[in-house]
Parts: C-alpha cells; sequence; structure tokens
C-alpha cells in the first residue's frame, strides 16, 4: 500500500515538530539528566546511568540553600499579593465605572513598563541604601510589585470587562452591596483569569535577575543569585550546578506550562490574544 | 451609568454629570492603591537619575561635589569602553531581535500546522522562556559551550571539526545565542497565538487560486503577523536594554570590553566604580533609547484599546 502525499507530509511535519521541540528542550533536559548524576559521570555523554541524589544532598548541606529558596518564595508570592492589593480596586473601577480618562489612565501605566531597569538602576540603589533596604526582602518586594503593578491592573481589567453587565446589574436590583458583588459574583467568575495572571506575576518575579542580582546580597539574596554564585569556578561542578539549577527551576516552569494561554496576552498588555 | 447623557454641547462639561452620583467621589478613591505608587515609580527615580547626571557625585569621594554640567557625559563619551559598549548594544539588540523574531514566524508556521503531539513539542519550544536568566546563562556557558566537555564540543569532535572556545573567541555571539535561546519562545508564542486569528478560508481560497505555499507565505501569513512582529519588537527591544543576568554571570563584560553593553556599562562604572554621576549619564541614555521605542509601542497598544472597548 503506498501512501498518499498528504500522509508523507504529515510524518515529515510530525518528524520535524518533535525534533524542534526537543533541540530547544535540550539543554534543559541535560541540566535535568546532569542533576541525577554524580560529580564524576557528569562529564560522559551517557543518557542511562545508575541516578543518584548525591547532588541534591550535596546543595542541601549548603547551609544556606533553603534561605535562598525561602527568599524567592516570599518575595514572588508577596509581591504578587501586594500587586493584586493595589490593582483590584482600580481595575474594578475603570472595568465597571470607566471616566473619560480611564483609557489614558491605563496607557500610562503601561508606559511605566518601557522605563529600562538600567536607566533607573543608580538613584534606586542609592535611595534603598537611605532607606535601608538594600538587601532586604522589603525592598525586594516593593521594586518587583512596581514591576508588576501595571500588569496586574491590565489583566484585571480586560478580565473584568468581560463579566456581562447584566449580571452586575441583576444582582444590584436584588439589592447586592458592593463587597457582595465583588465576593459572590466577580470572584467566581474572574477566578480563572486572576489566577493565571497570578501565576504569570510569580514567574516574572521569581525569574527576575536584575534587581536581586544588584539589590540583595546574603540576607534577601533569591535563588536567581544563589545560583549566579556558582558562575566560576563552581560551574565546573555539573552535577551540582544542575541540581541546584533544576530546583531553581522546575517548580515555575510547570507553572509557566499551567498558564500558557494567558501568556501571551499578560506579555503584550493585550495587543495580542 | 444611569445618568442620561447630556446634550452634544454640554459634553464639554463633564463636572455636572459626576454629581448626580455621589458614590462617584469614593470610586474615585479606588485608583489611588495603583497610581499613587506608579506615579512615584515613574518620577522619583528617574528625577534624581537626571540630577545625579550633571552633579559630581561619587559614592567612595563625598567631598567631591558639586554641579557638573555636561562633565559626566562628556566623561562617559570619552570613556574607552562608551563607544564599544553603544555598538554591542546596538549588535546585540539587532542581531537577538532578527534571530528571535525569523526562528520565531517559522517555528509559528510550523507548529501552526496539526501533528500528532503537538502540543507536547510547543511545550517544549517554549519551556525556555521559563528558566531564570543566570540559569540559563550557566548551563550553556558550562555544559553546552565549554570547549572540551561541552555539547557543542562533543558534536563537533564527532564530526571531525575542531573544537570552538566559545566564550574567548566569540564572546558576543556566544551571548546572543543564549538571549536568543531564552527569547525565540516569546516571540513564537505571540506569533502563533497571533497566526491562529488568521482566517482559515482566506487560506483556502488562496489554495484554490494555485498559490503556493510561498505566495500564501509572503502574501496572506507576513502581513497579518505585521502588527504581531511589531509587539514583539518593541516588547523586546526595552527588555534587551537591561539585559544584565547572562553578561554578569558569564563574561562579566569581557573579554576586555567585548560584551559590555550599555547596561553592564552603567552597572560597571556606578556599582564597582562608585561614580553614580557617571552611571547615571548612561542610564539617561538608556532611558532615551527605550523612549524612542516606546513611543510607537504606546500609540499602536492605543490603537488596540480603542478598538476594543
Amino acid at each position: 500500500m503506498t501512501m498518499s502525499k498528504p500522509a508523507w507530509t504529515k510524518i515529515g511535519l510530525t518528524i520535524l515538530g518533535w525534533l524542534v521541540g526537543a533541540m530547544f528542550f535540550y539543554p534543559i533536559f541535560w541540566m535535568a539528566i546532569t542533576a541525577f548524576k554524580t560529580e564524576k559521570g557528569a562529564y560522559s555523554p551517557d543518557i542511562f546511568f545508575l541516578p543518584t541524589l548525591e547532588s541534591f544532598a550535596d546543595v542541601f548541606a549548603r547551609s544556606d540553600y533553603f534561605l535562598f529558596a525561602r527568599n524567592s518564595i516570599i518575595v514572588s508570592f508577596g509581591s504578587t499579593i501586594l500587586c493584586f492589593i493595589l490593582a483590584i480596586p482600580s481595575a474594578y473601577r475603570m472595568a465597571f465605572y470607566p471616566t473619560a480618562k480611564s483609557q489614558s489612565t491605563m496607557l500610562w501605566m503601561l508606559s511605566t513598563k518601557m522605563m529600562p531597569a538600567v536607566g533607573v538602576l543608580i538613584p534606586i540603589y542609592i535611595i534603598w541604601q537611605w532607606l535601608h533596604l538594600l538587601d532586604t526582602i522589603t525592598g525586594l518586594i516593593i521594586i518587583y510589585t512596581l514591576m508588576n503593578l501595571p500588569i496586574a491592573v491590565w489583566m484585571s481589567y480586560t478580565y473584568f470587562s468581560e463579566v456581562p453587565k447584566g449580571i452586575l446589574e441583576a444582582g444590584r436590583i436584588d439589592g447586592a452591596t458592593a463587597s457582595q458583588e465583588l465576593w459572590h459574583l466577580l470572584r467566581p467568575m474572574t477566578m480563572p483569569g486572576l489566577s493565571s495572571t497570578a501565576l504569570l506575576l510569580i514567574i516574572l518575579a521569581w525569574n527576575e535577575a536584575f534587581w536581586s542580582i544588584n539589590l540583595s546580597s546574603a540576607k534577601a539574596a533569591p535563588l536567581t543569585v544563589f545560583i549566579a554564585s556558582y558562575s566560576s569556578p563552581e560551574g565546573l561542578f555539573w552535577a551540582k550546578l544542575s541540581a541546584a539549577s533544576l530546583l531553581a527551576v522546575a517548580p515555575i516552569m510547570v507553572m509557566g506550562w499551567l498558564t500558557q494561554k494567558q501568556l501571551v496576552r499578560g506579555l503584550t498588555f493585550g495587543a495580542v490574544k | 451609568m444611569s445618568v442620561q447623557s447630556p446634550p452634544a454641547a454640554l459634553n464639554d462639561y463633564p463636572a455636572p454629570v459626576l454629581k448626580v452620583d455621589p458614590a462617584e467621589k469614593w470610586r474615585r478613591l479606588l485608583m489611588w492603591p495603583s497610581v499613587i505608587p506608579l506615579l512615584l515609580w515613574m518620577i522619583v527615580p528617574l528625577a534624581f537619575t537626571i540630577y545625579f547626571s550633571f552633579i559630581r557625585y561619587n559614592l567612595l569621594n563625598p567631598a567631591n561635589t558639586g554641579f557638573a554640567g555636561f562633565q559626566n557625559y562628556q566623561f562617559l563619551w570619552g570613556d574607552a569602553s562608551f563607544g564599544p559598549a553603544i555598538l554591542n548594544t546596538l549588535i546585540f539588540i539587532g542581531a537577538v531581535l532578527a534571530i528571535t523574531v525569523v526562528v520565531g514566524i517559522l517555528l509559528a508556521v510550523l507548529y501552526d500546522q496539526d501533528f500528532p503531539g503537538k502540543n507536547i513539542a510547543m511545550l517544549l519550544v517554549i519551556a525556555p522562556f521559563f528558566v531564570m536568566p543566570t540559569v540559563s546563562a550557566l548551563i550553556w556557558k558550562n555544559m553546552i559551550m565549554h570547549p572540551v566537555y561541552g555539547s557543542i564540543a562533543l558534536i563537533l569532535q564527532k564530526l571531525g571539526l575542531p573544537p570552538v572556545d566559545w566564550f574567548a573567541d566569540y564572546p558576543l555571539l556566544s551571548v546572543i545565542i543564549i538571549v536568543s535561546w531564552e527569547w525565540i519562545p516569546f516571540s513564537f508564542l505571540i506569533l502563533v497565538t497571533a497566526l491562529k486569528s488568521l482566517d482559515v478560508e482566506q487560506k483556502e481560497a488562496a489554495s484554490i487560486d494555485g498559490a503556493g505555499p510561498f505566495t500564501k507565505f509572503r502574501y496572506i501569513v507576513l502581513p497579518h503577523l505585521e502588527k504581531a512582529i511589531g509587539v514583539v519588537v518593541m516588547i523586546e527591544m526595552i527588555f534587551l536594554l537591561s539585559i544584565f543576568a547572562e553578561i554578569y554571570t558569564t563574561t562579566g563584560g569581557g573579554p576586555g570590553n567585548a560584551t559590555t553593553t550599555l547596561a553592564y556599562l552603567v552597572y560597571a562604572l556606578g556599582l564597582q566604580q562608585f561614580d553614580a554621576g557617571i552611571a547615571s549619564a548612561g542610564g539617561i541614555l538608556a532611558v532615551v533609547l527605550a523612549n524612542i521605542v516606546s513611543i510607537f509601542l504606546v500609540r499602536m497598544l492605543a490603537k488596540n484599546l480603542s478598538q476594543s472597548v
């Protein structure tokens, strides 16, 4: 039986699609595998070997690993929660009670994201020094909140706008107060969108490396800084580098895959949906 | 909302309309939690950068103060690293943009087709975007591009080709490769999303009219992606202007100043040599560059917003 031309095209397409995916994923795959090798075996290109948790034990044995991990968690979750506390009221106002100024306010908020971080590095460093915020978790949370706030407002606004206006009006006729309206009507309807927005903000804060490297060193440093400390000569201990990297990357990658659909909207401020 | 819209002549005076709803006074307060922090964030640091760029300000030598005029800018201009830093920044941003957009378009077209396991293959492609920059940089430097043990070296060896010492011989190219690997998923994800909205019927109609795949790509796909490509280019430019961690962890701006970009130079001048004045002058240059880009971006977003509302 000979295959028709479209069938061959499909096979070629499948192979190409998977090959390209494998190529892009290769460095991450290689890192994940090496993490389970011994330091001696790490340099061999074997894919099949006896896995060991030795390198993870070594990473954990560095007394400070859990401190870095804890800092990453507090900073990314803390800044995300703070973002929503600040963003929800404004998004609510602009979505349900828009004024002539709402649109320009929103564009202005986005324009604050256009500031390259390097342009304000020096003053932020000096101001943080004055306020004793250098190398503090509070200092990083403030920066990440400001960094992500426009995205939080923007995304919350678009999700609120998608709620049919009639539902809220019906609620109001039934005598629902504003807070009841928020909790019983808006919360369930916008939860899926808002939670994927939250994941996006957590990812952005977790992976942020410009401010964390420049504003924190020992006490408040998150995992980005911890990994940077492997730059040399410890980077040559592949198994340990890989184990530490895998621990820092894996949870966030799963989150990223989960929030994939909202990602485009969040990253382009709704310009591409 | 319950208020009827006033006659056209009154449209210039929105104040009486607002007075009707007493709750409006309270609703206005809802804007404060986000507007006030962002207003401070926008004005205060930038005002300081501008101020610092015109005064003598060395963190190690507090006695040396006073108005400097354009001296900081002149020092920066005369700094041996300045010319190369600007050139490196332009080459770096230009190359990464070209690579991410071209590869992003090709990948978007590839994954716009249907084949078994497509969604999983796509997850593999976008994965690099979620890897923190310090991890990407170190894995690539030590495990992929290592001149002896790296994966690329092993492949070259199998092919009988001489090994390449990436970071010694092609430092800027190495950084470009790593950053492109991180940002291709970004452009791919946006372009493949944009491609989904392309009318299937339009493609089919073109096929019936006898258009080959290249004609279709050139006259249907590419024009459709134009706006999305614009978005990718502008957003990436703003992020790429501040790319720092990849350079910091791999080359430290070197060898010499081969990988010193404007962002790295500002860091080196300000936080390594502690000259806040000159570093601020560099920061202002970055802001000016970014503003030129963002004017276009904001204008496009505004158009988009007025279409959707």
